[in-house]
């Protein structure tokens, strides 16, 4: 289910000294060395010999099982200008990302084998990450029929979505949770009733109501989310939620969960860190489906996201060209980017202040989002492959334009100061990303 | 929680350099507006003479660029800067370069290789005056952005209200009708506020956005509201938003049975006042529009006023003004 380039060059030995090694979910952390040996952890200790190895000074750093984002938007096929599998994988490397799973929602759409397979061999040509596909639920992303899905999956799709639009008709949603039982592959949803986010450019409040723009309203996206566990009760089928924002929808999802529904769901770095407020600047980079809400929605988001209702942080990164967001708010595309700001922006906005402690953000960056998907959690720990990230918790930087790996720069984090920087990626046995 | 305040402001975007345009109602202060509203009567002065124009503002350029039609607000632009003797082009967006496709930042960049002093701008999006301010080094006036705000409208509206009924200050006015389309609404409610007066808005609940209370005023869906004020603001019941099944309000005869504002919905003495253009017997009943107590074609006259004494502002008051000013010469 996940492709990386592939490569005559050995994998990687390597031994990181001295770092604080974390791994929540292994129990481990402690400053220790970490010997790596041909892309495989091979002993952790003190004082490790070198062996020849390539050393890693790691004073004062944290190693950590590197990240997995659960929702990418590579733009291939069709907008190679705004993202490339070969850029798109090296701006997650340099996030600290060793494994990202793309979105279908691309021209043409990935509903078929045929696309599945060319976007396979690209992977294995020029992925600096592992990289896996999503293929779409409706052909066309149309809302009208369901894809084949068994035989996408027996090429090695991921899951499946209909990202950047909602499965309208409950029947054929229904249909897909029924077919789930075949592939079982992920069915990702994103929530958004279509008659009450009606042409909605932000989050319906007050911000909205004084600045003028059409409101995008909570009760939008919750109302889905409702209708999709309510069927996913029905049909005893386990699905996820993309993306949530609304208080509403993260109350639902804790009801279903207690109610033994096998519902699981993501949050970006965005929604985490900003309200509607940051709209009244007008910048188009501000824009994305969902909207950014209001504070008691962001409130929601977080407690989520340390409570374990919401496993994973996803990025939601969606490239977009230059001139497409260098117009008025309500002329610009949905979507920012996110991979090469997201642990810093979290590190900032949510572990700095205390609101989440460093082990939660690192566990619902990786083994969160590998386990929705079924793929093998990264971990540090004798004899897994190393999947690896080594960050600078002290380090602050600004975001700036120019300093992106990602061939779009329509971050919401331009020109901000981050807190946390990514020293060096290890994906699959490789190094990926050396800061 | 942590204070969620604090985190927010942590990630606000940089803000960017000052220069001074008048974009927003909300930018300005009491003392600004005071300023504007004095520097506005004395222009009405001098306008009573025989030779109407002022040397004011001899040799700058104001550029007017008017992507969505307007009568009102475009043609009282360009008289005001004539009366000031400043050299005036008017640009519409049908038969320019914006029907080939240009944008927005392009056809700014264009107009500012130009090195006008003011660019006028009316554009359907919101922050369309934002964009055209961080592409050209012009001060930008906005005539009109969407649905966000037009605050030259809100303060000929200020001056009106001072002219003919009196201070502002304890006011009550009651704006009536579609409030959700309503750019005139938004920056009324932030100019009534801010100079004293008290807002009440009016309307059936789809055209009273969620969250407007917020901006300090209060609502009704009563018609009956409107008794208490001493000025009923009317809005445009835009048609072109009533259409396909959009369900605002059922119909417009529906509408103007429950919230027209017709004469016996009024008391004598009562001042009503209309952004125009006016839907003459769906929002506002004629024998209102043509009463003694409208004061539409007041308000008419002082755009042009108003438009003079902001365009003299930019130039001549501000801190970082384009060029040296003038010595003021108003009567």
């Amino acid at each position: 289910m996940l492709f990386v380039k592939t490569e005559r060059r050995p994998q990687d030995d390597l031994v990181v000294r001295g770092a604080r090694v974390v791994d929540p979910v292994e129990g481990l952390d402690a400053v220790c060395d970490v010997r790596v040996d041909g892309g495989t952890v091979a002993q952790l200790g003190t004082s490790l010999e070198a062996n020849g190895h390539r050393v890693v000074q790691g004073a004062g750093l944290v190693l950590a099982p590197a990240f997995v984002d659960p929702h990418v938007h590579l733009r291939v096929p069709g907008r190679e200008d705004e993202e490339t599998i070969a850029s798109g994988t090296a701006a997650a490397a340099a996030g600290g990302y060793c494994a990202i799973l793309a979105m279908p929602n691309t021209d043409p759409v990935v509903d078929s084998a045929a696309v599945l397979g060319s976007l396979i061999d690209d992977a294995q040509a020029d992925a600096e990450v592992q990289v896996g596909f999503l293929a779409a639920i409706t052909r066309g992303q149309e809302g009208g029929e369901l894809t084949e899905m068994a035989e996408l999956a027996d090429h090695g799709a991921a899951g499946f979505s209909d990202d950047g639009r909602p499965v309208v008709a409950p029947g054929l949603m229904r249909r897909a949770l029924q077919y789930h039982g075949i592939t079982g592959r992920r069915l990702a949803l994103h929530c958004e009733e279509p008659t009450l986010s009606s042409r909605g450019q932000m989050h319906e409040g007050a911000v909205s109501a004084e600045l003028g723009f059409a409101g995008y309203p909570s009760i939008a996206e919750s109302v889905m989310v409702e209708r999709d566990l309510a069927l996913a009760a029905f049909e005893d089928e386990p699905l996820h939620l993309l993306h949530l924002s609304a208080r509403e929808s993260v109350e639902a999802l804790q009801a279903a969960q207690a109610k033994g529904v096998a519902a699981t769901a993501e949050v970006t770095p965005h929604h985490l860190c900003l309200t509607d407020e940051a709209v009244r600047t007008l910048d188009p980079n501000l824009k994305m489906n969902p909207p950014l809400r209001s504070a008691e929605d962001r409130v929601a988001l977080v407690d989520g996201l340390r409570d374990g209702t919401i496993a994973a942080v996803a990025t939601d990164h969606a490239p977009h060209a230059r001139h497409e967001k260098e117009v008025p708010f309500e002329a610009a595309p949905f979507g920012v980017t996110g991979l090469e700001t997201a642990f810093a922006a979290l590190y900032k906005g949510l572990v700095e202040p205390g609101l989440i402690p460093l082990e939660t953000l690192l566990e619902r960056m990786s083994a969160g989002p590998a386990r929705l998907y079924g793929l093998e959690r990264p971990r540090i720990a004798v004899g897994a492959p190393a999947n690896l990230v080594l960050l600078d918790t002290a380090a602050t930087w600004r975001v700036e334009e120019d300093g992106f790996r990602s061939r779009s720069a329509n971050s919401w984090a331009l020109g901000q100061t981050l807190q946390g920087r990514v020293r060096m990626t290890v994906a699959a046995g490789r190094v990926a990303f050396d800061g | 929680m942590g204070d969620i305040h604090v985190m927010r402001e942590g990630f606000l975007p940089p803000k960017p350099p000052p220069r001074r345009h008048l974009i927003s109602i909300g930018d300005l202060t009491r003392d600004d507006v005071e300023r504007l509203l004095a520097t506005a009567r004395s222009f009405s002065r001098s306008l009573e003479r025989e030779v109407k124009k002022l040397p004011t503002l001899r040799g700058y350029t104001v550029v007017n660029v008017f992507y969505e039609s307007s009568t009102r607000t475009s043609s009282s632009f360009e008289l005001a800067a004539k009366r000031l003797s400043a050299d005036t082009m008017s640009i519409k967006a049908a038969g320019s370069s914006v029907d080939k496709g240009e944008s927005l930042k392009d056809t700014a960049l264009t107009l500012g290789a130009y090195d006008p002093d003011v660019i006028v701008i009316r554009h359907p999006q919101i922050g369309a005056p934002q964009l055209v301010a961080r592409y050209t080094g012009a001060h930008v006036v906005n005539a009109g952005d969407g649905k966000h705000q037009h605050p030259t409208q809100a303060l000929l509206d200020l001056y009106t209200i001072r002219e003919q009924v009196g201070p502002i200050d304890g006011l009550h006015v009651a704006i009536v009708g579609d409030v959700l389309h309503s750019r005139v609404a938004r920056s009324n409610i932030q100019a009534l506020t801010l100079m004293g007066a008290s807002v009440t808005l009016v309307g059936p609940p789809p055209l009273l956005p969620r969250g407007i209370e917020a901006m300090g005023c209060t609502l009704s869906h009563d018609i009956g509201a409107i008794a208490s004020a001493d000025v009923v603001y009317v809005l445009r019941m835009q048609q072109e938003r009533m259409q396909e099944g959009a369900n605002y309000v059922p119909s417009l005869r529906e509408y103007t049975a429950r919230w027209g504002v017709t004469p016996d919905r009024l008391r004598p003495g009562q001042k009503v006042m209309h952004p125009g253009p006016m839907n003459r017997g769906v929002e506002i009943d004629p024998r209102v529009a043509d009463a003694a107590d409208a004061l539409i074609e007041t308000q008419v006259r002082a755009g042009l006023v108003v438009r003079m004494a902001v365009l003299y502002d930019l130039l001549t008051t501000g801190p970082a003004s384009v060029k040296t000013p003038e010595p003021l010469e108003v009567a």
